[in-house]
């Protein structure tokens, strides 16, 4: 919070501002528009939430705590995220392990680590340093990566994914996955490569299905039909649909969505947010909102072009490409194009550790954008 | 550990630069299938989602209309609403009935029978319908259940305007009642006009008059959250009331007939002869209607269905009686208007009679005969023989074709419903019913009200005040007027359908004889007789037990069921005849004795306001 209001205070002051920026190892467009984007998911929560101040309070926290994590994170240097990458990750799978044998269960699944003055999910972490320890692993040699270094980072990836869908969120698993094959895409691993990886999943999907827990699997059943079980499972879907279709091109205007309002839709102020801004704002407000969100990813690739270094580039198309999945995902579940899996909308919906990974993951950005020049090794 | 010197960084970046404009390319194509999804939703498919979202949103609320009043002819009330709570469930949303009712018995009484009520009533009604397993809780338990609530899904108090008899058994099968409706009459009713209603007339007014007492439903649109609470009324088109209805019933005569039967069973039927309109109209015993609002334990149904004295059972309109020696004016009548007798022309009694050539004797209920009789005589002493004799002349398709003038063997089609038409026997019918030829023994019979011929109450009463009205025959009646909505009053029609009399002396006659019957000497019913007043009347004896050839009927060694029904007609005053009357008294033996002072209470009582003339009951 007291960044927040230090930077206006520069920014008010545009003649100092870019030095100023750089300094702070800021990158203004990408800013710009995560302020933007989270003032916006402040402005539907607090419809979404049904003007509940407490709500709007603590997301407001959490917000100030992600991007206090994101200039943080900004202010390190490449070389360094770079070293600590390795270290994080096993970390990560000591903590995903402990998650499993001491964890926290929360709706039904065990996800949390209470360290005491902090409860988190370590799984949440991977979606950051899985995609920093490829492209630690990856950078050091030429690229597009030789058949073992192809199958010892699979196997980096596989770990996590699997000790995180055992918890079990498939969400999260899926985002850390696609961080993984994103990193290893961006390596440039070939296109028969991709096609054949793509095959063996294709083939796995039903053994996939023989381990997914009886909740996993009537999702995907529901997904397929959801008028099977209109009072179930299908009734999120049904409720979302009605919420998006009814508010049409211009929407009901905000704070009158009556899906949303009236306690129709389900999960309205977390996994289901894309509902009420669709119903609230219509068509032309999820247009600029996914403007927005292009806006921000394309910056993000942007970055990852003018990173100086393998590492670099790998880590930040593969953050800027999650940010896209996470977006997807959520989308298409809330609009009935993807099965419903556990994925908030980023900055925008209600909920605490996913938002700082977000703000942290951009931080990064910031930081291999603002510190071009190579340090001696 | 760097190998700068074997990698080729000019064509990394390139690798990685075309990998980068193939994610962002997929990046928008997919944000373009979504936007595409989207359009789908919002634009192509926006009125289909807005009609869902609305259908979610608005909910279209039934009113029930309020059910009119009815009253007697004074004002008084006889059927009202009164404000009740009840407990009720609906069984499509509690997950475990039993278990349900087992944790509510353990906050409020539950009885056996309320749990037998509720498991019946289940069975008759609509789907979604809510069920009460407990009606008419008091305040205190209505508290205890709130506090409750939340743990019974599909529970809930519901408070509701319940039909009330306050003259409970009194007015039972005149009014009827109304019940939950059932399964057989979600078939016949209109559903949309009965979205809000739970109770339906089953029989009597109650029935009859069902769609002006029931109004028009009126609906709410109001919003609902997801829970089904109601936010808002968004439009509101009130219910129509139903109407109030103004019977023609006197309740003090009701009563008066009611006392004045006693401790016997029977049933009384007064009519207004100017009107039509039905004063009194009792049958005994009743019961209480307002067990069947509440729906009727299976246990107290079951006793008043196995009850000998038979209260589910309208006796005034379903009752069919041999009318016995009550039709003989009729028949005397029938023998002056026909011209095969004349008022003084006289016939022998020796006791008993015989068609030529057989010897089977029909027996005058005097074993040692009446002498010489004529009408007069015979209508005042009741004399047998003299209408065997009479009966005969006419044959049966004369004595057809003139009660049935006077409604015999016709329903009365009087506004109540289930009511019986009685039997006026013909040779047709007999050929229909029986395949058997007409014998003229039965000729004999029907003369003195007896063998195949019967009679309800209600149309004994409506044939005397037919006759009393010298053929002028109004259709009896028991709304008097029906109360609009706006508070004008609708007076029920007339219905006329007037007899034509060859000779209007013939039925003065008639009438002559039976005041005779009440103020002559000899008369059967002497012991009523009047000084304030005269009356008309004729007495009767109905068979419930046959008396075989030769065997005399001993009033002291047939058991009580057994006994005759004892039977009287009447209308008074004669000059000006205002009320005819029907009096059946079962297992009463004589009509004079026991029937005759029951009318007499109820036409003192009507007559004379509050007249307390000492009535000399002889037996």
């Amino acid at each position: 919070m007291r960044a927040k209001a230090h930077l206006t205070f520069h920014e008010s002051q545009p003649a100092q501002a870019s030095g100023l920026l750089a300094w702070l190892h800021i990158d203004l467009p990408l800013l710009t528009g995560l302020v933007l984007l989270s003032g916006v998911g402040l402005l539907i929560l607090y419809s979404a939430g049904d003007r509940e101040m407490v709500l709007l309070q603590k997301q407001l926290f959490r917000l100030g705590f992600g991007f206090v994590a994101m200039f943080a994170l900004a202010q390190i240097h490449p070389a360094n995220i770079r070293r600590w990458s390795p270290l994080l990750y096993s970390v990560g799978i000591v903590m995903l392990l402990s998650v499993i044998l001491f964890g926290e269960s929360g709706k039904g699944a065990q996800r949390w680590l209470d360290l005491g003055f902090l409860r988190f999910q370590p799984s949440e972490m991977f979606k950051l340093t899985l995609p920093m320890l490829i492209a630690w692993y990856l950078a050091d040699h030429r690229l597009p990566p030789n058949p073992t270094r192809l199958i010892m980072a699979g196997l980096f990836t596989l770990v996590p994914v699997l000790l995180i869908a055992k918890q079990p969120d498939l969400g999260t698993a899926l985002l850390v996955g696609t961080g993984g094959a994103f990193a290893l895409f961006l390596a440039g691993i070939s296109w028969r490569m991709i096609t054949s990886i793509g095959l063996v999943m294709a083939a796995l999907g039903p053994v996939a299905w023989y381990f997914m827990h009886e909740y996993q699997r009537q999702r995907v059943l529901t997904f397929l039909n959801p008028e099977s079980d209109p009072l179930g499972t299908g009734y999120h879907i049904i409720q979302s649909k009605i919420a998006i279709g009814s508010g049409g091109i211009s929407g009901k205007g905000w704070l009158n969505g009556t899906q949303s309002h009236l306690e129709f839709l389900p999960e309205r102020h977390t996994d289901f947010i894309f509902a009420v801004i669709s119903e609230e704002f219509g068509l032309v407000g999820i247009l600029a909102l996914l403007s927005l969100y292009l806006f921000i990813i394309l910056r993000g690739l942007y970055i990852a072009t003018q990173a100086q270094d393998t590492f670099g580039r790998i880590l930040a198309g593969s953050l800027s490409l999650i940010f896209f999945v996470y977006l997807f995902v959520n989308a298409g579940m809330v609009t009935g194009l993807l099965p419903v899996v556990g994925v908030p909308l980023p900055l925008i919906s209600y909920g605490g550790t996913s938002l700082v990974t977000i703000l942290a993951s951009f931080g990064m950005l910031m930081s291999i954008h603002t510190h071009k020049k190579l340090l001696p090794t | 550990m760097l190998q700068s010197s074997i990698k080729d960084y000019l064509h990394e970046s390139q690798l990685f630069l075309g990998r980068v404009v193939v994610s962002g390319t997929l990046v928008i194509l997919v944000l373009v299938a979504l936007v595409g999804r989207l359009f789908y939703l919002q634009v192509e498919n926006h009125d289909h989602f807005t009609t869902l979202s609305q259908d979610n949103r608005v909910k279209l609320e039934p009113l029930p209309p309020t059910r009119g009043l009815i009253y007697d002819r004074h004002g008084t009330i006889l059927a009202q609403n009164l404000p009740a709570y009840s407990l009720e469930i609906i069984p499509e949303k509690s997950t475990d009935l039993d278990d349900t009712i087992q944790q509510l018995s353990e906050i409020i009484a539950i009885s056996e029978d309320d749990i037998s009520r509720f498991h019946r009533l289940r069975k008759q009604r609509r789907r979604f319908d809510s069920i009460p397993i407990r009606v008419r809780l008091k305040d205190e338990e209505v508290a205890r259940i709130a506090v409750n609530r939340h743990r019974f899904p599909g529970v809930d108090v519901k408070a509701a305007l319940l039909r009330d008899y306050p003259q409970h058994m009194k007015t039972t099968h005149l009014l009827g009642y109304v019940g939950r409706i059932n399964e057989q009459e979600l078939q016949v009713i209109d559903t949309s006009n009965y979205s809000g209603t739970s109770f339906i007339g089953k029989n009597g007014v109650e029935k009859s008059y069902e769609s002006l007492l029931h109004g028009k439903v009126g609906l709410q649109q109001v919003e609902v959250n997801a829970k089904g609470r109601v936010l808002r009324v968004l439009e509101n088109q009130p219910p129509r009331p139903g109407e109030n209805l103004r019977l023609f019933l006197d309740m003090e005569l009701q009563s008066t007939a009611l006392e004045a039967l006693g401790e016997y069973n029977g049933a009384v039927a007064a009519i207004d002869i100017q009107t039509g309109g039905i004063l009194t109209l009792v049958s005994k015993p009743g019961y209480d209607p307002n067990l069947f609002v509440e729906g009727i334990s299976t246990k107290a149904y079951e006793a008043l269905e196995n009850s000998l004295d038979n209260p589910l059972f309208n006796r005034a309109i379903r009752g069919q009686y041999p009318p016995g020696s009550t039709v003989k004016p009729f028949i005397g009548l029938a023998g002056l208007e026909y011209d095969v007798v004349g008022y003084h022309q006289e016939t022998y009694c020796p006791g008993y009679y015989q068609l030529p050539g057989k010897e089977h004797k029909y027996r005058d209920w005097k074993k040692w005969g009446h002498g010489k009789v004529d009408l007069e005589r015979a209508i005042v002493e009741s004399c047998d023989v003299y209408y065997y004799e009479l009966a005969r002349t006419l044959g049966i398709d004369r004595l057809y074709e003139f009660l049935s003038g006077f409604g015999f063997g016709q329903p009365t089609r009087v506004d109540l419903d289930g009511e019986l038409s009685g039997l006026m026997p013909s040779r047709h019918w007999k050929q229909q019913k029986r395949r058997e030829p007409w014998y003229p023994g039965e000729t004999l019979i029907v003369g003195i009200g007896q063998g195949y011929f019967l009679a309800t109450p209600l149309q004994l009463a409506s044939a005397t005040a037919t006759l009393a009205n010298l053929g002028h025959r109004i259709r009896p009646r028991v709304v008097a007027a029906i109360e609009q909505t706006d508070g004008t009053l609708r007076e029920s029609p007339m219905i006329i359908d007037d007899l034509q009399p060859i000779n209007p002396d013939h039925w003065i006659q008639i009438i002559d004889a039976m005041s005779l019957v009440v103020e002559g000497t000899r008369g059967t019913a002497r012991s009523i007789r009047s000084n304030e007043y005269r009356i008309a009347g004729k007495t009767g004896t109905a068979q419930v037990f046959s008396v075989k050839q030769d065997e005399e009927y001993d009033e002291e060694l047939i058991s009580k069921r057994k006994r005759d029904h004892a039977l009287f007609i009447a209308f008074a005053p004669v000059e000006n005849p205002r009320i005819a009357i029907a009096v059946i008294v079962e297992n009463g033996g004589h009509g004079g004795s026991v029937a005759a002072p029951i009318a007499r209470k109820v036409m003192d009582r009507y007559l004379s306001g509050a007249s307390r003339t000492v009535v000399s009951d002889a037996g």
